[in-house]
Order: C-alpha cells, then sequence, then structure tokens
C-alpha cells in the first residue's frame, strides 16, 4: 500500500527532526557537513514531489490526519490542501537549493556545530507551519521555525552587529507570535475549537474578523517583512551564513506569506471591502520602502534583504486585490490578483535564493560584503556572475525572465479594478499601480548597481582581485536556481494552471486554463485584452541578436584589437575614479531619498590654501526607525528605569504590596461575579 | 494563404522598421541643421555611418568582459523585437499578441538593463555617471509609461496594441480628456526615453551633460554600429507608438488587401515625416535641462498619466 501524501510528507519532517539530533552529535566530524546537508537536500525533494503530486491530482489519498499530540481535545492537525501543497513546493524548492548550496559552502564554516543541529529543525519547522491544520500545531510550529532561525543567525555571534540583530529578531518574531496568538484566539472563540475546519464551520463575526485580520497583518507581516516590521529583516538575514539568509529571505517570509493567505482567504470567511484598503497601502508603501532602503545600502546582503522587503510588497498588493474582489465575489479577477501574488512568492523564493548563493559565493571568495570593495568579479568568477546576472535581470521584472510574468499579471489585476465599487478603492488601485510600477523601474536600477559595482569594472580591493570561482555544488545550485527562472518564466502557463486548484479553493473561481492557449501564451482574461508568450519573445530576441551577430561578422568585420580603454581621451588608472554604489545611488537619493529618508550630501572643502583635504558624507536618517521604535524603545527604557526601584524595597513594603495585589484581585473577582 | 499573407506583413514590417530607422534619425539631424542654418548632413547619412563602422574594426577596452561584447546585440535585438511588435502600417500582426504594450515596455527595459551594466563594465567614469542619469531618468519614465498604459488600457479595455488603435479608429471615442493626458505624457516620455534635448543631447560630447553617449562611449566598430541602429529603432517605436495609438488613420486593417496596405505603407512615412519635423522644431525651439530638473520634466508626465487613469476612474461612462 502506498502512504498518502500527508503521512509521506510527516515522515519526511521526522526524518529532518532526527538529522537535527544526529548534527547536534556529530557536528564536529568533517563528514557531518555533507551528510546532513545532503540527506536534507533529499528530504527536501522528497517532500517537494510529493505535494506536487498532489497538486496536479496524480497522487490521491487521505488529505488529512491526526496525531495524538497538542491540545488532547483538538490532537495535531495536519493537511496538504492545495494551498498547503503549493507552499509546501515554494519551501522544499528553496530547501533542496539551499542543502545543495551548503554542501559547497558548508565547508566554509568556521564551527558548523552552530548551524547543522538548527538547520534540518528549520526546515522541518518550515514545513509543520505550511502542513498545520490547527492553531495549536502552527503556532508551536511558527516558533520552532523562529527560535532555529533566530539559533541560526546567531551562529556567528561573535562578529560585530549580529548580537544586536539576533535582539531585534528575538523581539520582533515574539511580538509577532503574540499577534498571531491573539488572533487565533479570537478566531477559535470562548469554544476552544481551535482547529481549521472548527473555525471554518464558525467564520467570526464581522468585528472580530476585523480584528483578528489587524492581527494577522501585525503577526505574518512582522515575520514578512512589511514597512514599518520589517527593521529587524536587513539586520537578521544578512547576519546568518548565506545559505540560511536565502532561506529566510527566500522560503521564511513565503511562509509567512501563507500564514497571511490561510487566515485572510480561508479561515476569515468573507472578507469586508475595506480590508483590501489597508493591504493595498501597506503593500504598496513596502515595495517602494524596501527598494529605496535597497538603494540607499551597500553591504550586498542587506541590499537583498531590503530588496525582499520591496518583494512582500508586491505580493501583498496581489493579495490585497485578491481580497477586493473577492470581497464583491468577481471569481475571475480575484483568481488573476490571487494568481500573481502566489507566482510572485514562489518566483521570489527562486530568484532571492540565487542572489543570496551569489552573494554567497562573493563573500567566501572575497571575504567581503562591501559593494564599495569589489568590483571586476566578472572575471574572476565568470560562472558565478553569469548565475547572479540572470537573478538580477529577474528580480528586475525583465521578459523573458520569472520576474515579468508574475509582474506583468498584478498589472492585468489592477486594470481589471475599475469593477471595484468602493469609491476609495478606485482611486487607491491606479495609485498602487503607479507605486508598483515605480518599485519595479527602482529595482532595475538598484540591480545594475549591485551587479554593476561588484562584477563589473575594476577591482577595488586586493581581495576582489585576488578572487577565486567557489565550488561546484555551489555553482550547480546557483545554476539550476537560475534555469528555474527561466523556465518559470519562458513557460508561465504550466506554473498558473498548477496554481488553479489553490487559487480555486481560494477564491472559488479560476482563471482560463493556460495548457490549452495556442503557443503556450498566457492569457489571463480573455486574448482581446492581453495575452504575452515569454517563449516566443524569447525565441524572436535570441534569433534576431544571433542573426545580426553572424550578418555583421560575415559581412562586416570580426576584427579585434585589444587596447587601454578610451575614457575621453584620458584613463585614469587608479580604479578609485570608479562610479561607486554610493555615487551610483546618489541621483536617486537626491531625488527620493530627500524626502524619505531626509538624505543631506555633507561637503567639507577647506578654504584654499588649507592643506586638510576636502571630505564628502552622506547622511541618510530611517524614518521608521526615528518615528516609531526609538520612541518605543525610550518609553521601554523609562518604564524600567522607573521600577527598577521596586528592586530595593524593604520587606514590610513587599508584604503591603502582596496584600494590596489580594486585595485587588479579590475585588475584581467580587466585581466581575 | 491567409496565414502566408499575414508573416508577409510581419516580416515587411520588421524589416520596414530596420530599413526606416536610420532614415528618420538622419531626417531630424538634416532638418535641425537647417533651422540652425547650416548645410548639415544629407538624410541618408547614418546609413553611410553604419556601413562605416561594421566595416571597422573593434577596439576593446583590455579589460572589457563578455557582457560587453554580447550588450550590444541583446540591446539591439529587444529594441527590435519591440519595434517589429507596434503596428506600423498595419494592425493584426501575426504576432501582435505575444507581447502586449507592457511588455513592448518591458523589452526596452531590458535592453537599457544590458546598456547600463554594459556602461560599467570597463569601470570609467563616464561609463558610470551615464549609467547612473540613465537609471534614475527610467526610474521615472518606466513608472510615467505604465500609467499612459493604464489610461489606454482602461479605455480600449485591452493591452494590446492592435486593439488600442481600432478602438481609437471607432466612433465611440469622442473627445476624451484621459486621450489628451495620454498624449502629452507619451510625448514627454518618449522625449526623455530617446535622450532628446531638453533631457538628453544626442549631439554632445560635453561630459557634464552626457547620458547616452556616455554609456556608449568605451564602444567602437561594429558594436557601436549596432548600438546606434538600436537607438534609431528606439525614436522609430516611439513615433510608431504615438501615430498607431493617437493618430491611427490610414493603419491597414487585419486581412486587407493591397490597396489598403499601400495606403498604410504611404500614411506611415507620412506620419513619420511629421514627426521629425515637429521634433526637430522643438529640439532647436527648447534649451537643455539641467540633470536635476529632469525629475520634474518626468513627475510631470507621471503625474498627467496618473490625472488620466484616475478621470477614467470616476467618469462614469466609456470604460470596459
Amino acid at each position: 500500500m502506498t502512504p498518502a501524501p500527508i503521512e509521506l510528507a510527516l515522515g519526511g519532517i521526522g526524518v529532518l527532526l532526527v538529522l537535527s539530533v544526529l548534527g547536534a552529535l556529530a557536528a564536529r566530524k568533517s563528514i557531518a557537513t555533507p551528510l546532513v546537508y545532503g540527506a536534507c537536500l533529499l528530504v527536501s525533494l522528497a517532500l517537494g514531489a510529493a505535494a506536487l503530486g498532489r497538486l496536479l491530482g496524480y497522487w490521491t489519498g487521505a488529505e488529512s490526519t491526526v496525531l495524538p499530540l497538542g491540545l488532547p481535545w483538538v490532537g495535531a492537525r495536519f493537511s496538504l490542501d492545495p494551498l498547503a501543497a503549493v507552499f509546501l513546493i515554494v519551501v522544499n524548492l528553496g530547501a533542496a537549493l539551499a542543502s545543495l548550496y551548503a554542501i559547497g559552502y558548508g565547508h566554509h564554516e568556521a564551527e558548523p556545530q552552530r548551524v547543522l543541529p538548527f538547520f534540518p529543525a528549520f526546515l522541518a519547522g518550515m514545513n509543520l507551519v505550511v502542513l498545520a491544520s490547527d492553531a495549536f500545531s502552527f503556532l508551536v510550529a511558527w516558533e520552532v521555525m523562529s527560535v532555529t532561525s533566530w539559533a541560526l543567525v546567531m551562529a556567528r555571534h561573535r562578529e560585530v552587529g549580529n548580537a544586536r540583530a539576533g535582539y531585534i529578531y528575538l523581539l520582533m518574531a515574539s511580538f509577532g507570535a503574540l499577534c498571531l496568538l491573539l488572533a487565533f484566539g479570537l478566531l477559535a472563540g470562548v469554544g476552544g475549537g481551535y482547529a481549521f475546519e472548527a473555525i471554518r464551520a464558525h467564520p467570526p463575526t464581522a468585528g472580530v474578523a476585523a480584528l483578528a485580520l489587524g492581527l494577522t497583518i501585525l503577526g505574518a507581516g512582522s515575520k514578512a517583512g512589511l514597512v514599518p516590521l520589517h527593521v529587524w529583516l536587513p539586520l537578521a538575514h544578512p547576519a546568518a551564513p548565506s545559505h540560511i539568509s536565502a532561506l529566510m529571505s527566500g522560503v521564511m517570509t513565503k511562509v509567512a506569506v501563507y500564514a497571511f493567505v490561510r487566515i485572510a482567504f480561508d479561515l476569515l470567511g468573507p472578507p469586508a471591502p475595506w480590508w483590501s484598503l489597508v493591504i493595498l497601502a501597506l503593500g504598496g508603501v513596502t515595495a517602494v520602502m524596501g527598494v529605496l532602503y535597497a538603494l540607499m545600502e551597500t553591504d550586498l546582503k542587506r541590499v537583498l534583504a531590503y530588496s525582499t522587503v520591496e518583494n512582500i510588497g508586491i505580493v501583498f498588493i496581489g493579495l490585497g486585490l485578491g481580497l477586493a474582489f473577492k470581497a464583491q465575489h468577481l471569481e475571475l479577477a480575484a483568481a488573476l490578483a490571487v494568481t500573481a501574488a502566489l507566482f510572485h512568492a514562489l518566483n521570489h523564493s527562486l530568484f532571492k535564493s540565487l542572489l543570496f548563493f551569489g552573494a554567497g559565493a562573493v563573500q567566501s571568495a572575497t571575504g567581503e560584503r562591501d559593494l564599495e570593495t569589489m568590483g571586476g568579479l566578472i572575471g574572476r568568477m565568470p560562472q558565478t556572475a553569469l548565475a547572479f546576472l540572470v537573478g538580477c535581470t529577474a528580480i528586475s521584472a525583465l521578459p523573458p525572465l520569472n520576474g515579468f510574468v508574475s509582474e506583468w499579471l498584478t498589472f492585468q489585476a489592477i486594470l481589471l479594478s475599475p469593477q471595484l465599487s468602493l469609491p476609495a478603492l478606485k482611486f487607491m488601485a491606479p495609485a498602487v499601480g503607479a507605486l508598483l510600477a515605480l518599485a519595479a523601474a527602482l529595482t532595475a536600477a538598484g540591480f545594475v548597481r549591485v551587479f554593476g559595482v561588484a562584477f563589473l569594472g575594476r577591482s577595488r580591493s586586493p581581495a576582489a582581485t585576488a578572487a577565486r570561482e567557489v565550488d561546484r555544488w555551489s555553482r550547480g545550485a546557483m545554476f539550476i536556481a537560475a534555469g528555474l527562472c527561466l523556465a518559470a518564466g519562458v513557460l508561465p502557463g504550466f506554473v498558473i494552471d498548477a496554481l488553479a486548484p489553490a487559487v480555486k479553493n481560494l477564491v472559488g473561481g479560476g482563471m482560463p486554463v493556460q495548457a490549452t492557449q495556442p503557443w503556450l501564451s498566457i492569457v489571463p482574461v480573455a486574448e482581446v485584452r492581453s495575452s504575452y508568450n515569454g517563449l516566443l519573445v524569447m525565441a524572436f530576441v535570441v534569433a534576431s541578436a544571433s542573426i545580426v551577430a553572424f550578418a555583421i561578422h560575415r559581412l562586416g568585420s570580426r576584427a579585434i584589437r585589444r587596447a587601454p580603454a578610451w575614457d575621453g581621451g584620458f584613463p585614469e588608472p587608479s580604479p578609485a575614479t570608479q562610479y561607486t554604489a554610493g555615487s551610483f545611488a546618489q541621483p536617486i537619493r537626491r531625488v527620493f531619498a530627500t524626502t524619505v529618508f531626509s538624505a543631506r550630501d555633507e561637503v567639507d572643502m577647506p578654504a584654499p590654501g588649507d592643506m586638510r583635504p576636502a571630505t564628502f558624507h552622506s547622511v541618510i536618517a530611517d524614518p521608521v526607525w526615528g518615528a516609531l521604535y526609538a520612541p518605543i524603545a525610550r518609553a521601554v527604557n523609562y518604564a524600567a528605569e522607573r521600577l527598577n526601584r521596586l528592586q530595593f524595597l524593604t520587606i514590610r513594603v513587599y508584604l503591603s504590596l502582596v496584600f494590596l495585589a489580594l486585595v485587588g484581585l479579590l475585588l475584581v473577582l467580587a466585581i466581575w461575579l | 494563404m491567409a496565414l502566408i499573407g499575414d508573416l508577409a506583413i510581419q516580416g515587411t514590417q520588421m524589416f520596414l522598421v530596420l530599413l526606416l530607422a536610420p532614415l528618420l534619425t538622419g531626417l531630424v539631424r538634416s532638418l535641425k541643421a537647417r533651422v540652425l542654418r547650416r548645410r548639415g548632413p544629407p538624410v541618408w547619412q547614418p546609413y553611410l555611418d553604419l556601413r562605416r563602422l561594421v566595416r571597422k574594426e573593434v577596439v576593446l577596452a583590455d579589460n572589457a568582459s563578455w557582457l560587453f561584447r554580447i550588450a550590444p546585440y541583446l540591446i539591439f535585438s529587444a529594441t527590435w523585437v519591440a519595434a517589429a511588435l507596434a503596428p506600423t502600417f498595419a494592425t493584426g500582426l501575426l504576432f501582435s499578441w505575444s507581447a502586449d504594450l507592457i511588455a513592448i515596455i518591458a523589452l526596452l527595459g531590458s535592453a537599457r538593463f544590458f546598456l547600463a551594466l554594459a556602461g560599467m563594465d570597463v569601470g570609467t567614469a563616464f561609463g558610470g555617471i551615464g549609467s547612473s542619469r540613465e537609471m534614475m531618468i527610467a526610474s521615472l519614465a518606466e513608472p510615467a509609461m505604465i500609467m499612459i498604459v493604464f489610461c489606454l488600457a482602461l479605455l480600449a479595455g485591452s493591452t494590446q496594441l492592435s486593439d488600442i488603435a481600432a478602438y481609437t479608429l471607432s466612433s465611440n471615442v469622442g473627445l476624451r480628456v484621459t486621450l489628451g493626458l495620454a498624449l502629452v505624457a507619451l510625448t514627454l516620455v518618449a522625449i526623455a526615453e530617446n535622450g532628446r534635448i531638453p533631457v538628453d543631447n544626442p549631439a554632445t560630447h560635453l561630459e557634464l551633460t552626457m547620458v547616452h553617449e556616455a554609456m556608449v562611449l568605451e564602444y567602437s566598430g561594429r558594436h557601436l554600429a549596432v548600438l546606434e541602429l538600436a537607438g534609431s529603432l528606439k525614436l522609430l517605436l516611439y513615433v510608431s507608438l504615438i501615430a498607431c495609438v493617437f493618430f491611427p488613420w490610414g493603419l491597414a486593417p487585419a486581412g486587407s488587401g493591397m490597396a489598403a496596405v499601400a495606403i498604410g505603407l504611404a500614411s506611415y512615412a507620412g506620419k513619420l515625416a511629421v514627426a521629425g519635423v515637429l521634433l526637430a522644431l522643438f529640439e532647436t525651439s527648447v534649451a537643455k535641462l539641467r540633470v536635476f530638473r529632469v525629475p520634474g520634466f518626468l513627475g510631470a508626465a507621471l503625474m498627467l498619466g496618473l490625472l488620466g487613469t484616475l478621470l477614467l476612474f470616476v467618469s462614469r461612462g466609456g470604460l470596459r
């Protein structure tokens, strides 16, 4: 008898937990690193295959199961419905790539015992969140995911700044989990029906649903990185080893998106139209702010982490539109918007993993994360450069890669928004469209900057000059991720069709079947409205480029002479004269950041005759930190100092305090009952 | 039989844009010279330049990478494909459904992405300055363009260029404020995207004002020829876009006979000539803006596009 997919999935998670223990016991042995990562790779592939089989309907069997764990009257419920299957694929695709990458990259780890035990447990936690179908298991799995990822962030706790990153992450993770706990409490009601089925059977009233939605936005949004809850993300994601960064940025944020989708679309019952106002506003602001932060940053991994914030904004724009359409029972439009969001979540997990792998490769080759010390790496690491370039092109939403398809679908969904009847939404939808377009254009600028400064030009430091290409495993993982980006970009119809069952469950409708469209194009609504064919576009571009190159080489000249750079006639040998990451962003800083970040350029120009060198500083202030977090931190400090006095009282005062507290509680009871 | 006809029209269109693009550039150049009371080069000078450049050897900077060498071809082909998908003299092109207006903009975005990277490849200050400014300009021009697409797509109920052109030709257009706003915005974007005065000066080699020229400074020989041709194609594409969306008269509908095609070709030639004259006159009558005045210029385009879209959302009739 073949096991049902859910049983296989739970078995795989069990294997991951065993591997975690094994990793803890044998971490110091040199064989442990390839063994643990190799086993994780196999388990992730198996889990992903099970989810894919379930999603496409090749593999039937029991959808859910109850284990005798957890709350006695609920049990630990797990189910593999189409939505869970979609996110299980996202999680395990990212996990498999990260494991493959880590087989090679893990050798650079100085202290593997700080990584190996937590890596499989982190994967298990993420898988369990997606599979859980009662609130208790969900929250336990969510906390396993948070704590193990915190441990991985702290793997290099001696490096400057990592302890602070871990602390802020822990605070934000606790806050998020608390919000989700309260949200589930509201949904379960006084009866304690924590199983998702029980919640679905008794949808909450409008007020409770709105409150639960707010708590979910805070809880899932803080994990996903919605502005203004994103502050931990650019600190914690880069602090971890690069394959963990890839998992946290590419995959864990998707688990948070899953939590939001599961609650907002599935458990809360029919949505109210005004909900999407909040979500669209948050999504639009997150998208633009995230990419602006990324443009101001020069640490390669932090740039990538901020760009994750931006992409989460794009996903939430799609989800917000989906909720708005669903509230009005426009099933086709809702399906388009939700498909766009889920597709973008998948795409982002692919190209963000790829980019973090590339950043890890650069870091292990040069020992640097600061863009200003790199340059010319395309000559030293040509294969990494090629894979990284594919990632940059994909994330910048350029055809024929996958990022373009999901953003194109989002634009098509926005173009259906005149059907919405809420007047505020009529204004919001085109404004969000403008924000999305702005974010997409700024992303392209940001990744020209990253690739141009790190890989092109002349090297800016001895470390960059001496860089070597990385090992085969890492390159393999990068090229597989790049290949998947291309495949999802030229054959998007198959992805859309695969997402269809999940989307149908969420909004009650579906997009047209794409596999039957002529020439493998994708058609969101109808061909007279819009269609796109990535395969054909790529074929045209490649064919015309090759024909032109061939014709010119044949009929014109094919001679090449190497010579010093021209540079207007006065080439300057010092690599310091190149444009840096900071100077590349200067026009954008001046146009956008003067208002958003109150950016200032301070030039100290000594008077003539003064021998002091002139200096230039660019000052930017984080508005979110200054306006939101700094006052909270000050308030907590203030309260803590005041309460500190309680520690130094006499026994008499303590006794009277206890007595007063008792009287107070009794009074409360007397009034309450 | 119909398929062969469509294929012929699509093929004609592809090579027509390639052949006409240098002519349009030459026309603008020589008209500008005439307006400035110079004699100027002949109209066909760009063809001669291209032939000369293609025959010359490439002088490559010592540290130029493979990206620098393939970028010109990628830039050219992305622009060519985009230009070939915009209706010029006939609608209902065989492959027009493979990329809608948003995809055409994104194809131009790909070309710009690689041009900016190529500018940074050799590692000179000029290349960096060009790339940085180009991406700053693009970061405003692209959203403005998307807003224009929103205006048009919401009116016509489609993002396919052929359908938008068919809508403008139909009787239920009337006088629409949105269309006017979109036309102004698209003109501003077209000027910026093609690096014309007042945003950038195609004839400048003064380092502080260069944007496009700074990025291609290290290119020579056939690479430069391909890039120049791509630049001409882009100008032609924007003129075709404006012509087909706002002035679609004379476009041969799908499956029409030779007479309609001939009318289409003639009217297209006429539109190109008018656009060339207007561009030359405009360029000689305004001064170049400082780089940091450009955001205001493009911000105006973005706001006009957004205003046009909002007008559509709040106005009662006409949406499809």
